[in-house]
C-alpha cells in the first residue's frame, strides 16, 4: 500500500425525548404516516418553533459522554435547502456555536488503543421521510420531522475501515449508556455518513475526499470504506484524479456507486434563527446534567476487571451494551457465580439472541431466573446438560428455574445405588464395549456414558456415572 | 352618523342599554361593505354566515362583559384564521381555505367576543407600501380612490377609514401599519417587538414583524392592544411582561412630557405640507405643557438599506416553505420535483415577492453574507443605539409617519427604490424594536390625510398612547371622514 | 457600483427555486445591482467591534417542558395537500420518467 487512508465520520443520532424538538407532537417510531404531525411540523404558515428543554439536556449529556466541552453561549441557525421532506425549506440546526466541541473517544483495534477526536456535536431537527414509489411519484411522511437529532462529527483521525467500525461500535455503546437514544441503525435512530480520502505516506495535505452515504449497518460502513479505499488507490496509481463526490454503497454488488460530483460546496445560506432566542448554559445546568450521566462503558469494564476479576475480554464483551452489562450485574446480585454468569451471557444467551435476532429485553429470561439457574448448577441440583434444557424453557417462556426442574423431573440423579443399578443393566447388554474398553479403546467409555444418559433422560450426574462405570467394569 | 363613529366604549354602552344588538353591528358592517367595498377593495374574503351566526349567539347569551363584546373586526389576511381562507394577498394561497388553527391574536380577540367579518387585503406577503402588490384587486384609498391606501396593511386601514369595521388588525414589519394608517387617516400602532404574539402571523421578517391594531381613535387602539398583547408560550420571542391597562394612561395630561424631534425626520424629502402639519402638532403639544427639542438620530439614513437587506434575507427563508407540497397551489406544469418547486413558486408569487426573495438569497449567499447580511445586522445595532441614547433624555420621539401623503396608484410601482424610500421614517422603529403610533394630524391641500408618528421606549406603549390621546383630544383631525359612495362614512 | 451579473442572478434564482425568464433575469440583474449599490452606503460606517443584532430583546433560554400533545388529526394534516395518496403527501419524483 502506497497510500495512507484518512477517514472521518458524521453520525446522526435521534434523541428519544417524548415530544419533538420544536413542537409538542409525540416523538415515536413506527406510527401511521402523518399521524404524529401538527401545523408546526408541517411548516404551516405562521407557526413558530419552541425549544424542548429535554432535547438540550439530552444533547448535552451525549456531548459530555463524548468528552466534549459544552458551550456556554449557543444558538440555533437556519440551514436553507429545498427538499420535499424539509417542510420549511430550512432545517433548524446549529452552525457556528455547536453545543459541544473538542471531544474524543477511545477505540481498540488489534489490541492497540487509539483516541479518535470529535470535532463537534450539534443539535438539530430531523426531516420527514421521503420514499420513492415505482409510479413516478415520491411520498412524504412527516412523522419523523422535528425529531431531535444530534450530529456527531469526528476528526479525520481514523486510518483503516476497521477503526471506523470500532469507532461506531464505541460511539453507539457510549450513547446507549447515556440513555438519550435507542441508537438503532435499522430504525434510523443512528445514521452514518463517511468521508474517505487517500494521501501518499509522509504527505501532510489531505487528498480529495469522497463522501459515502446510504450505509445501513456498521458492517456496510466498513465494507464500503474498504471498497472505496481500493477504488481510490487504483485511480491514484493509474495517474487519475479523485473527484469530490458523493457515493452510495450498494449492498448487493458490494460496491460504491457515484451519486453526484460536488461542484464547490453547497450554499446553505446559514443565518441565526430569528424565531428562537439564544441559549445560555451556566455551570449549574452543566453540573446537573453531568451528574445524571451513568457509569460509561470504559469505567464499567475497568471495574469488572479490577473488582470482579473478569478477564479483559469478558469484561469488554459484557460492557459492549448497557443492557447486557445491567443484566449481568443483576444476575450476580442473585448470588450467581460471576464467571458462570459471564459465560452463560456470552455463550447461550448471546447465541440465542443472534439466532433469533432478538434483543435482551425481548427474551422471557430474567436476570433473576438466570441467577437462580446458575445456583442450581452450582449446588449440583442440575447438570450443565440439564441446565441447557432449563435455559431453553426460561428463554422461551420464562418462569422459575426451580419450579421447572421440579415440574419436568429434571433433578439430577446423584443417588449412587440408583445409578449403579442402571449401569449394571447397561453393562450386561454391552459386553463388547467392556472388552473394547479393556483393550484401551477410550471411545467405548464415551459410548457407555451416552447409554446411561439416554436411559436416565440425561439426568444422571455425569462425574458419578463415570466413576461408577469404571468401578463396575474393573470388577468384571 | 354611522354606528361606527362611536368608540368601542360607546358601543359597549349601547349594547348594554339594549339600544342596539350585535346583529345590528354586524349588519351595519356588511351593509357598508356591500355599499363601498367595490370601490375600496379592502376585503379579500368575507365570512358572512359565520359572523351572523356568532352575532346571534352573542345576542342570545347572557354575559356581555367581554372587552370587545360583539365588535365587528377585520383581520389582515396574513394572520391565520381556522376555517377561514388566509391568502396573504398571494395567488399561491388562493385555495388555502383552512389554515387549521387560529393565530394567538385571533384566539385572544375571540375570547373577548369579537365578530370577525372577513379577511383584509394586503400587499402580497406584506411586501409593499401601496397595496398595489396585492395579487387580487389592489385596495384604494377611501379619501380618493385614485390614490393608494398605503401598505402593506392597506386593506386594514381602508376598512376602518371607510367605516366597514370598527377596528382591524394589521402587521408592521417596516411601517406596514403606521404608513397606511397615515395615508387613510386612522390610528395605527406598531407595538414593541415581543409585546404581541407572532404565532399565526405568516412571517415576512421574523425579527421585525409585529401585529397591531388600526382604529379610529387612540382610546379604541389602547383597548384592543390590552386584549391582544401579552406573553405567549407558542412564540419564543414573546416577552414575559405584565400588560398594563393602557386605557388608564389616557389622562389627557402631557404637561412636562419631553419630546425629541429628530432633525433627520423633517429633512429634505419631507413634503412641506407634512412638515407644516407636524410643526402644528408640536405647537399643540407646547400648548399642553409639553416641551420639544430637535435631536439627531444620526444613523437614520442607513435604515432603509439595513432594513431591505435584513428583511429580505429573513423573508427568503420564511417564504421558502411555499413549495407546493403540503398546501397552496402546485403548478400543473411540472414533471419532476425541482420543476415542481420552481414552477409552483414562480407561478404563485408576484414580482415584488420574487425581487425580495432574490435580494435576500443573494445577501445570505456564500461570499456575500458578511458584506451584506452581517454588516446590516451591525448597523441595526447602531440604529437601535441611536434610540436608546435619545430615550435616556426624552419620553417620546415625534415626527411625521411618512414623508408625503398618499401617492397616486401607479406612481411608484415601477421603481422599487423610490417605493422603498417611502418607509424611511417608519423603518427605524422596527429595527430598534420600539413602539410607534400614527395618528391623524391634518389633511393636505389635496384632501389626503397626514400622519403624526409618536415613538416610545420599549414596552412604554402607555406613554405613546397618552401622548397620542392628548393630541387627538386637543384637535379634531380624528373626526374627519372620507366622502365615499355618496355618503359620509 | 456593485456589479451583479446575469449569471449570478440565475444562480440566486436557482438557489431560491424560482424559475425566471431571460427577460426577468435582465430586470433583476439591473434592479438588484442598483439596490445593492444603494446598500453599499453601509460601508461608510465603521462597524468594527459592533455586535450584530439578531434579536432586539435580550431574551435567553426560552424553552418548553417535554410534554407530548396531539393537536390535529391525520385527516387535517393532509387537508390542504395539493396531492396525496394513502395518507402521504405525493410529489413528482426527482427525475422525470
Amino acid at each position: 500500500m502506497n497510500f495512507e487512508t484518512i477517514i472521518g465520520l458524521e453520525v446522526h443520532v435521534e434523541l428519544k425525548t417524548k415530544s419533538k424538538i420544536f413542537s409538542p407532537s409525540p416523538n415515536a417510531f413506527g406510527a401511521e404516516p402523518n399521524s404524529n404531525v401538527n401545523p408546526i411540523d408541517l411548516g404551516y404558515p405562521g407557526v413558530l418553533p419552541v425549544l424542548n428543554e429535554e432535547a438540550v439536556n439530552f444533547a448535552m449529556k451525549a456531548a459530555m459522554a463524548l468528552n466534549c466541552q459544552i458551550a456556554t453561549d449557543t444558538k440555533f441557525d437556519r440551514k436553507n435547502y429545498f427538499y420535499p421532506d424539509n417542510p420549511k425549506a430550512y432545517q433548524i440546526s446549529q452552525f457556528d456555536q455547536p453545543i459541544g466541541e473538542h471531544g474524543w473517544i477511545e477505540i481498540e483495534v488489534g489490541g492497540k488503543k487509539k483516541r479518535i477526536g470529535i470535532t463537534r456535536v450539534h443539535l438539530e431537527e430531523d426531516a420527514g421521510k421521503l420514499t420513492h414509489g415505482d409510479d413516478g411519484y415520491s411520498y412524504v411522511d412527516f412523522n419523523r420531522q422535528g425529531t431531535p437529532l444530534i450530529e456527531i462529527v469526528s476528526e479525520p483521525d481514523m486510518r483503516t475501515p476497521e477503526e471506523a467500525y470500532a469507532y461506531l461500535e464505541k460511539l453507539k455503546t457510549i450513547i446507549q449508556y447515556t440513555g438519550v437514544s435507542d441508537v438503532k441503525m435499522q430504525e434510523g435512530s443512528l445514521r452514518c455518513d463517511a468521508n474517505i480520502s487517500l494521501r501518499p505516506y509522509g504527505q501532510e495535505k489531505f487528498g480529495t475526499k469522497a463522501e459515502l452515504k446510504n450505509l445501513n449497518s456498521f458492517t456496510f460502513v466498513q465494507k464500503g470504506l474498504e471498497f472505496e479505499e481500493k477504488r481510490q488507490e487504483k485511480v491514484l496509481l493509474s495517474g487519475g484524479e479523485i473527484l469530490q463526490e458523493t457515493r452510495r454503497y450498494d449492498e448487493k454488488t458490494k460496491e460504491t456507486i457515484l451519486m453526484r460530483v460536488k461542484e464547490g460546496s453547497d450554499d446553505y445560506r446559514y443565518f441565526p434563527e430569528p424565531d428562537l432566542v439564544p441559549l445560555y448554559i451556566d455551570d449549574a445546568w452543566k453540573e446537573r446534567i453531568r451528574n445524571e450521566i451513568p457509569e460509561l462503558p470504559d469505567a464499567r469494564k475497568q471495574r469488572y476487571i479490577n473488582e470482579l476479576g473478569l478477564s479483559e475480554y469478558d469484561a469488554s464483551m459484557l460492557t459492549g451494551s448497557k443492557e447486557m452489562a445491567d443484566f449481568f450485574e443483576e444476575t450476580i446480585q442473585q448470588g450467581a457465580d460471576i464467571k458462570q454468569a459471564s459465560n452463560w451471557l456470552m455463550g447461550e444467551v448471546s447465541g440465542y439472541m443472534n439466532k433469533h435476532y432478538k434483543e435482551l429485553h425481548e427474551l422471557a429470561l430474567t436476570p433473576d431466573a438466570l441467577g437462580k439457574m446458575i445456583t442450581l448448577i452450582e449446588d449440583g441440583t442440575i447438570s450443565s446438560k440439564i441446565a441447557k434444557k432449563v435455559f431453553a424453557e426460561l428463554v422461551e417462556n420464562g418462569g422459575d428455574p426451580e419450579q421447572i426442574v421440579k415440574d419436568k423431573g429434571m433433578v439430577q440423579i446423584s443417588d449412587e445405588g440408583q445409578l449403579r443399578e442402571v449401569i449394571t443393566a447397561i453393562l450386561n447388554d454391552n459386553e463388547q464395549s467392556i472388552i473394547d474398553y479393556k483393550n484401551g479403546k477410550d471411545r467405548a467409555l464415551g459410548f457407555l456414558v451416552g447409554q446411561v444418559m439416554k436411559a436416565t433422560k440425561g439426568q444422571a450426574n455425569p462425574p458419578m456415572v463415570n466413576k461408577i462405570l469404571i468401578e463396575e467394569m474393573d470388577k468384571r | 352618523m354611522s354606528l361606527f363613529d362611536n368608540s368601542i366604549k360607546e358601543i359597549e354602552a349601547k349594547l348594554h342599554n339594549k339600544e342596539i344588538t350585535v346583529s345590528d353591528l354586524v349588519e351595519a358592517s356588511y351593509n357598508r361593505i356591500h355599499e363601498v367595498d367595490d370601490q375600496v377593495h379592502a376585503f379579500l374574503t368575507l365570512d358572512e354566515e359565520n359572523a351572523r351566526q356568532k352575532a346571534k349567539e352573542l345576542d342570545n347569551g347572557s354575559d356581555t362583559t367581554a372587552k370587545l363584546f360583539g365588535i365587528p373586526v377585520g383581520i389582515k389576511d396574513n394572520i391565520v384564521t381556522k376555517g377561514l381562507r388566509t391568502t396573504c394577498g398571494s395567488q399561491f394561497l388562493r385555495n388555502f381555505n383552512d389554515p387549521l388553527y387560529d393565530a394567538t391574536v385571533v384566539e385572544k380577540l375571540n375570547a373577548e367576543k369579537v365578530v370577525t367579518v372577513g379577511k383584509l387585503n394586503m400587499d402580497e406577503f406584506a411586501m409593499g407600501s401601496s397595496n398595489e402588490n396585492s395579487s387580487y384587486t389592489p385596495t384604494r384609498n377611501p379619501w380618493n380612490t385614485d390614490y393608494v391606501p398605503g401598505g402593506s396593511s392597506g386593506g386594514s386601514a381602508a376598512a376602518v377609514a371607510s367605516g366597514q369595521v370598527l377596528f382591524s388588525l394589521g402587521s408592521d414589519t417596516g411601517g406596514s401599519i403606521r404608513q397606511p394608517a397615515a395615508f387613510c387617516g386612522v390610528v395605527g400602532l406598531k407595538p414593541t417587538y415581543g409585546l404581541v404574539s407572532r404565532f399565526g402571523l405568516v412571517a415576512f421578517a421574523s425579527s421585525l414583524d409585529q401585529i397591531g391594531p388600526l382604529t379610529r381613535t387612540v382610546e379604541d387602539n389602547a383597548r384592543v392592544l390590552e386584549v391582544i398583547a401579552g406573553h405567549d408560550k407558542m412564540d419564543s420571542t414573546s416577552a414575559n411582561v405584565e400588560v398594563p391597562t393602557y386605557t388608564e394612561a389616557l389622562t389627557g395630561d402631557v404637561n412636562g412630557l419631553k419630546i425629541a424631534v429628530p432633525k433627520e425626520y423633517l429633512a429634505e424629502g419631507v413634503n412641506p405640507e407634512v412638515r407644516e402639519a407636524v410643526m402644528e402638532a408640536l405647537k399643540v403639544y407646547e400648548s399642553l405643557g409639553a416641551t420639544w427639542e430637535e435631536v439627531s438620530l444620526p444613523h437614520s439614513k442607513y435604515a432603509v438599506s439595513t432594513y431591505y437587506l435584513l428583511a429580505s434575507s429573513e423573508a427568503s427563508a420564511n417564504l421558502a416553505r411555499f413549495d407546493g407540497v403540503r398546501y397552496g397551489v402546485r403548478s400543473e406544469n411540472a414533471d419532476n420535483m425541482v420543476d415542481m418547486f420552481k414552477k409552483s413558486r414562480s407561478e404563485g408569487f408576484g414580482e415584488e415577492v420574487k425581487r425580495r426573495i432574490m435580494l435576500g438569497t443573494f445577501a445570505l449567499s456564500s461570499g456575500y453574507y458578511d458584506a451584506y447580511y452581517k454588516k446590516a445586522q451591525k448597523v441595526r445595532t447602531l440604529i437601535k443605539n441611536d434610540f436608546e441614547k435619545i430615550f435616556e433624555e426624552y419620553d417620546v420621539v415625534i415626527g411625521p409617519t411618512t414623508p408625503t401623503p398618499a401617492f397616486k396608484v401607479g406612481e411608484k410601482i415601477n421603481d422599487p427604490l423610490t417605493m422603498y424610500a417611502n418607509d424611511i421614517l417608519t423603518i427605524p422603529v422596527n429595527l430598534a424594536g420600539v413602539p410607534g403610533i400614527s395618528v391623524p394630524c391634518g389633511l393636505s391641500e389635496a384632501g389626503l390625510p397626514i400622519g403624526l408618528q409618536i415613538i416610545g421606549k420599549h414596552f412604554d406603549e402607555s406613554t405613546v398612547f397618552r401622548a397620542a390621546h392628548a393630541f387627538e383630544q386637543a384637535t379634531d383631525h380624528h373626526t374627519k371622514r372620507p366622502q365615499l359612495g355618496g355618503a359620509k362614512a | 457600483m456593485a456589479e451583479i451579473t446575469k449569471d449570478q442572478v440565475k444562480h440566486v434564482a436557482n438557489l431560491a427555486r424560482l424559475e425566471i425568464t431571460e427577460q426577468e433575469a435582465e430586470m433583476f440583474t439591473e434592479q438588484l445591482s442598483s439596490i445593492i449599490t444603494f446598500a453599499e452606503q453601509l460601508n461608510e460606517l465603521d462597524t468594527d467591534g459592533i455586535e450584530p443584532t439578531t434579536h432586539v430583546l435580550d431574551l435567553k433560554n426560552v424553552m418548553r417542558k417535554d410534554e407530548p400533545r396531539q393537536w390535529i388529526t391525520r385527516e387535517d394534516a393532509l387537508k390542504n395537500a395539493p396531492d396525496q395518496k394513502d395518507g402521504q403527501f405525493r410529489v413528482p419524483s426527482i427525475l422525470a420518467d
